[in-house]
């Protein structure tokens, strides 16, 4: 069985997934935690939904959603767009299975940024986006890069969501975990226990890797 | 050359409600603000930094109107030239000394670049305050007495009309403290800076104050000026 094909497509589903959660996700964390407000938190909770969902639950919303009789899906239709059954579908799951990781890192980030470092920067004539790209985000950028190391390792594993709406098609949409469920049900254990130690082994690596990169807390003092 | 600041503005929160009524006037170079902490010092020097906006009054700093809340004129701090010396100097930790000092000169989307060219401005500052054999270090690996003439260096270089010190020498040990306040008063002398400094110890009011303003409560208790 060939492992290559489900192996490359996770590392691409997993890549886009991060890239896009690296984006939306330090966007959305940094506008909560400067958003005081009970609001922010029901957002926040929202948002971490995917964290708690089964994942089945998440991908049937997905095809409800995205699906061509969907909300979303009738209006892609008519750009002949359809995420269904496509790896991009695999992306999209991925995405909001691995949104929460990098959106509560960053926002745990954002907050451990010293407030007076930001006034500091205003009071010396630097415009907000100054302020955010010179100080806010280099501060923050380590425990964005563990959230995203997490992110990835769990857009890598997804499953549930990803068959939902992507399916099982070899060398089109059948990522590595899928793959391994198709190779079990296939009694095909040699190709199983090769891609069960390739996806364990890459999900150690990102683990142990964001372990190191997580912020210690023994910085400085908390304000007044 | 004055500052004249007339300001109102009531904090709430769970616990307590303060009212911060603040009025005062002076033409001296050297003006302290000086009470126990809760008096509402940081919050009137905040104010003038464009931190906090009153509910009303005005902030006027060498006739140059910051703030009016009749006029509904709010400058943002950005735009107020004013130098702001934190308590905890807040140096920015992932750069060097040298990178500190010049981070207000360089006010675009990127950082000055740790081995770059530095602006005169700051090259000038580093000089003058003797932080050249630090200008690579990190502020993590720097004294205290370091840290605070970084933090001064780096208000300084972007040329700001007012100087704004919140507790300058509270985190210096004594000895350090008194050598600290020569240096500012030095300083000040020589570039005849405008400086508001807020304290709680007495010390640094008798060394820095021409105009001590003493505050309670949220309010200016009394005044007292010294004769040049």
């Amino acid at each position: 069985m060939d492992i290559w094909a489900p192996l490359l497509l996770s590392l691409k589903v997993a890549l886009w997934a991060t890239g896009l959660n690296l984006l939306f996700g330090t966007a959305v964390a940094y506008g909560l935690s400067r958003w005081r407000s009970p609001i922010a938190e029901l957002v926040d909770s929202l948002l971490t939904l995917p964290l708690v969902l089964p994942p089945t639950v998440l991908g049937y919303y997905l095809l409800v959603f995205l699906g061509r009789h969907g909300a979303l899906g009738v209006w892609l239709d008519r750009w002949d767009i359809s995420p269904v059954f496509t790896w991009q579908g695999a992306v999209i799951a991925s995405t909001l299975v691995a949104f929460p990781m990098i959106q509560k890192a960053a926002r745990a980030a954002f907050e451990d940024v010293d407030p007076h470092l930001e006034s500091a920067a205003r009071v010396l004539g630097l415009p907000e986006w100054s302020v955010f790209f010179r100080v806010s985000l280099p501060l923050a950028a380590k425990g964005i890069t563990a959230g995203a190391l997490l992110a990835f390792a769990r857009a890598l594993g997804e499953f549930g969501a990803t068959l939902m709406i992507a399916g099982n098609l070899p060398g089109r949409t059948q990522t590595l975990s899928v793959a391994i469920y198709a190779a079990v049900q296939a009694g095909d254990d040699a190709g199983a226990n090769t891609m069960v130690l390739v996806a364990s082994i890459t999900c150690v690596a990102a683990l142990l890797l964001a372990g190191r990169l997580a912020p210690r807390h023994d910085k400085r003092p908390s304000e007044r | 050359m004055s500052i004249d600041i007339a300001i109102h503005r009531v904090m709430k929160d769970a616990q307590r409600r303060f009212e911060l009524d603040v009025s005062l006037r002076s033409d001296r170079r050297r003006i302290v603000l000086y009470g126990p902490s809760g008096a509402g010092k940081s919050l009137t020097l905040r104010a003038v930094a464009g931190l906090l906006k009153p509910d009303r009054g005005h902030i006027v700093v060498n006739e140059r109107r910051l703030f009016d809340a009749a006029g509904k004129l709010n400058l943002p701090a950005q735009q107020r030239k004013v130098g702001y010396l934190f308590q905890d100097y807040a140096l920015f930790p992932h750069l060097t000394v040298a990178q500190n000092v010049a981070f207000g000169v360089q006010r675009g989307m990127f950082n000055p670049r740790r081995h770059g060219q530095l602006p005169p401005s700051a090259a000038r500052w580093l000089q003058s305050l003797e932080l050249e054999p630090i200008a690579g270090n990190y502020p993590a690996q720097i004294s205290g007495g370091q840290k605070q003439r970084v933090a001064l260096a780096r208000a300084l270089a972007a040329e700001p009309d007012v100087l704004l010190l919140d507790e300058p020498f509270s985190a210096l040990d004594p000895a350090l403290k008194n050598r600290m306040r020569r240096e500012l008063t030095l300083l000040q002398a020589q570039l005849d800076l405008q400086m508001l400094v807020i304290t709680h110890d007495p010390a640094d009011a008798e060394a820095l104050g021409q105009h001590v303003f003493e505050m309670h409560e949220g309010r200016v208790r009394s005044e007292s000026s010294v004769s040049v």
